[in-house]
């Protein structure tokens, strides 16, 4: 099983780095409103079943992974080879 | 009868760099200065704590994020859990908000940019074991230096922290977009403090301010107060 874990910055939570990347971005002529940068972190969780691997990802996201106070997070599980 | 040397432990991470500075202001201000291993499960026989500033683990995921789970790090929330004094200066605050002991989270600064230079603080509390040398709301001079120090509380957090004063120090001008310009917390108990600003660079007016030698040097008469008496 492999998981993929996307953090972001919570709604509301101002996001310095997204500031930067709209205003780059608008700059260069694209025509969007809002950018928010978060992070993108790629597990292998090796031969496992899936209920147990999103119960340990989401563990692993609640303790280390993301920071609860001022981020989100989704898990997006696939099997292996997928 | 006289009170022996407080005994005040230096943790050393991976990727920290002012233990040294830290452990010689100790020293300076009349402690006995131990530095300890992050690796280490115990803590050896202490009066104090300091966790010093740097880039522990290269900062990487988040500051603080991984350092708080080291062996010693354990140890320092026993520490602090029965009532220990432990002081987290800039990234030693990183480390301790990420590790509950504090309230709140540092986040990028707001201009993204690295802050590097001396900075004014004003003390909003007098009555705690890190500011007991200050008088109320005293300007302070030290210097900041850190990428990472916008302090931030969401929903109600804030607003109960001032009731239970445990907001200690404020800049008294624009640092890093810090929430209200909090610039050092203490947690409901008042044994544990962190700050952005570097005390221990700020202990000898040769190096432009001693303004940091009163926070320490409180800690230093609380860990005093806290030691054994010899006969």
């Amino acid at each position: 099983m492999k998981a993929t874990v996307l953090v972001r910055p919570k709604q509301g939570i101002l996001d310095p780095q997204g500031d930067a990347v709209t205003n780059s971005l608008q700059h260069l002529g694209f025509a969007i409103t809002d950018a928010r940068v978060g992070r993108v972190i790629d597990l292998d969780l090796g031969d496992s079943d899936r209920e147990q691997a999103r119960a340990s990802v989401e563990r692993m996201c609640e303790q280390l992974l993301a920071n609860p106070l001022i981020e989100s997070y989704e898990i997006v599980l696939r099997d292996n080879g997928a | 009868m006289s009170s022996r040397q407080p005994r005040i432990g230096v943790v050393q991470f991976p990727g920290s760099n002012d233990d040294r500075d830290a452990l010689w202001a100790l020293a300076a201000l009349d402690a006995e200065a131990v530095p300890v291993w992050h690796a280490d499960r115990a803590l050896p026989d202490l009066d104090a704590v300091v966790l010093p500033g740097g880039f522990s683990y290269g900062d990487y995921l988040r500051c603080g994020a991984i350092a708080r789970f080291s062996p010693a790090m354990s140890a320092v929330a026993e520490f602090a859990d029965s009532g220990g004094l432990v002081l987290g200066i800039c990234n030693g605050f990183q480390i301790l908000c990420e590790a509950g002991l504090l309230p709140g989270v540092l986040r990028p600064n707001e201009s993204l940019s690295f802050v590097c230079r001396d900075v004014r603080l004003r003390v909003d509390r007098t009555d705690t074991a890190f500011t007991a040398r200050c008088a109320q709301d005293q300007e302070l001079v030290i210097p900041v230096k850190h990428g990472e120090g916008c302090w931030f509380a969401g929903g109600d957090l804030y607003d109960e922290l001032m009731a239970r004063g445990q907001v200690v120090l404020r800049y008294a001008e624009p640092v890093n977009g810090s929430l209200n310009d909090v610039a050092g917390v203490v947690n409901e108990r008042g044994n544990v403090m962190g700050l952005m600003p570097h005390p221990e660079h700020a202990v000898d007016p040769l190096l432009g301010s001693a303004d940091g030698a009163l926070i320490l040097a409180s800690l230093v008469d609380a860990a005093r107060d806290r030691a054994p008496t010899t006969v």
